[in-house]
């Protein structure tokens, strides 16, 4: 077990106030994702994994190193004192929301200082190569559009090898084909250097492209947690074929309907009867499973 | 035949004063930028005194406290064998104090315009604060830098009232160039003094239009 979490914390929120309190562990070379409407505390989460925010109590530990103890969870000894490591002495990768860029660095020039002192430089050539930035290693933040700006912050959040990668809804900033596209940025980095990563997100189809496993936060507690599939399908359905999507139209022809669903870059064109197409609306996330003959659509989420 | 030596003389005052302030003022507001609020009000307000009180009022304080017959004075005088009455380096810790708001004010706003982030960004990277300052925070703060160097500077030049208290009138050693000129005045020299009240108006001219013209430009260009 990489990582254990165990954490509460008063939330100050628009609708008031609220307590976070989280409990979840994760393996080591996962990727979870945490899912939950704005105000849950997804990125509070984060942001406390990270030590750039406090808690009211908690313990963390990542590789059995222990990063937080405020004693609440631990029988700690008599006269031990709560341990907080600081965010620079905590083996993570944090990209943020917005990217944080540093506006007078070049690409290249982030990822040289984002590198530990005696690491070897070839890997910024290796990561630059992976992110396709090399055409671009010495322009700086203001002159790279949103998904470049977007890889040279995950670049520079992997460049010092962390032992956990924090993503604060990363795509956010995107637009869908540029999004598909950084999805497959974020799975191979996560693959190739067997990075266990945190996903803030709420797309649906990102989660289930990337993680292998879901928290679902609501108002500040764990409302459900396992695989994708097993959290977002009411029914576990057999099927041989299954992948998600977004409905993008629903055309009526003649007594069925013929829906198309933006799975990914493509649409699926799926015909339906009147009965499976109400609750069918344009705009809505809906799982696509075939079993023997046409594919049936479900909705998710 | 004019004398050049107040006018070297308040160069090589707001040059000293000038560096000492860069030294001392970015970590000042640095602290002030990130303290929570009980402290940083009364500091604030201690830095931006010289900004409203009048000149004579800060030199008369300062005169009293450096005074080699008792108090700090005294103690410097007896430990150090320091003496700030009259003396050239008695004028730049005067000057440091009464031009501190015009180097901290400038960086002040620079550091709390910078987005948050880019300090977390660089903590999360396992970067130190001192790191992090010079590589991160101050490059960003080019603007602040200058305009908070030049200020200081340009004030140190025009400073009047603290230099006549605390240095009084020393030819070669506290005599600068805008107290050359009330002297002239005084001994109806009117070309003298217009000599050197025309340099200080040249340079003082100077300097905010230096001043300005790298703001303008600096808006102007992406980072």
């Amino acid at each position: 077990m990489t990582l254990q979490l165990k954490v509460t914390k008063t939330l100050h929120t628009a609708s008031g106030i609220q307590l976070l309190d989280v409990n979840f562990q994760l393996e080591k070379g996962s990727l979870l994702a945490l899912y939950g409407p704005s105000g849950a505390g997804k990125t509070t989460i984060l942001r406390i994994l990270a030590g750039l925010t406090d808690t009211d109590s908690g313990y963390i530990s990542v590789d059995n190193e222990v990063w937080l103890d405020t004693g609440h969870f631990t029988p700690s000894g008599p006269g031990a004192r709560p341990t907080r490591l600081p965010t620079q002495s905590r083996s993570i990768g944090f990209v943020f929301q917005d990217f944080a860029l540093f506006p007078h660095m070049t690409v290249r020039q982030q990822l040289e200082f984002a590198l530990p002192k005696k690491a070897d430089r070839q890997f910024i050539d290796e990561l630059l190569e992976m992110m396709e930035l090399q055409e671009l290693q010495h322009r700086k933040p203001a002159l790279l559009s949103g998904g470049q700006q977007q890889r040279t912050a995950l670049a520079r959040a992997i460049a010092r090898r962390p032992a956990l990668l924090l993503l604060d809804e990363p795509l956010s900033a995107v637009d869908d084909e540029m999004r598909f596209k950084l999805q497959d940025f974020i799975g191979k980095a996560h693959r190739f250097y067997g990075l266990t990563t945190i996903l803030v997100s709420h797309y649906l189809p990102e989660i289930f492209r990337l993680s292998d496993e879901v928290i679902v936060l609501e108002n500040g507690k764990i409302q459900k947690q396992g695989p994708a599939t097993q959290v977002f399908l009411e029914e576990k359905i057999s099927s041989k074929f299954r992948t998600t999507g977004e409905i993008v139209d629903i055309e009526p022809a003649d007594i069925v309907y013929i829906i198309s669903i933006l799975s990914g870059n493509s649409i699926v064109k799926v015909i339906a009867t009147v009965t499976e197409r109400t609750g069918l609306h344009v705009g809505q996330k809906v799982m696509i499973a075939s079993k023997a003959f046409n594919p049936i659509i479900l909705p998710m989420g | 035949m004019i004398d050049w030596q107040p006018l070297w003389l308040s160069l090589r005052l707001a040059l000293l004063t000038t560096a000492i302030l860069l030294l001392l003022g970015i970590p000042l507001a640095w602290w002030l930028a990130t303290r929570r609020r009980t402290w940083k009000a009364i500091a604030e307000a201690i830095v931006s005194l010289p900004m409203v009180l009048p000149p004579s009022v800060l030199g008369f304080y300062l005169l009293l406290a450096f005074s080699p017959s008792a108090g700090l004075g005294r103690l410097l005088d007896h430990w150090l064998n320091i003496r700030l009455v009259f003396t050239f380096p008695g004028l730049v810790v005067a000057s440091v104090i009464y031009s501190l708001p015009f180097m901290v004010n400038p960086l002040l706003a620079g550091f709390r315009n910078l987005p948050p982030d880019l300090h977390e960004a660089s903590r999360t990277l396992g970067k130190s604060d001192w790191t992090t300052l010079i590589y991160i925070l101050l490059p960003n703060l080019r603007a602040a830098l200058i305009t908070g160097a030049v200020l200081s500077f340009a004030h140190t030049i025009g400073e009047f009232g603290v230099v006549m208290m605390i240095g009084g009138s020393i030819p070669g050693v506290t005599r600068v160039a805008s107290v050359a000129i009330y002297d002239e005045v005084q001994s109806t020299h009117y070309p003298e003094a217009n000599h050197y009240a025309l340099t200080l108006l040249a340079l003082s001219f100077s300097i905010l239009l230096l001043v300005y013209f790298i703001n303008h430009r600096h808006n102007r260009s992406p980072l």
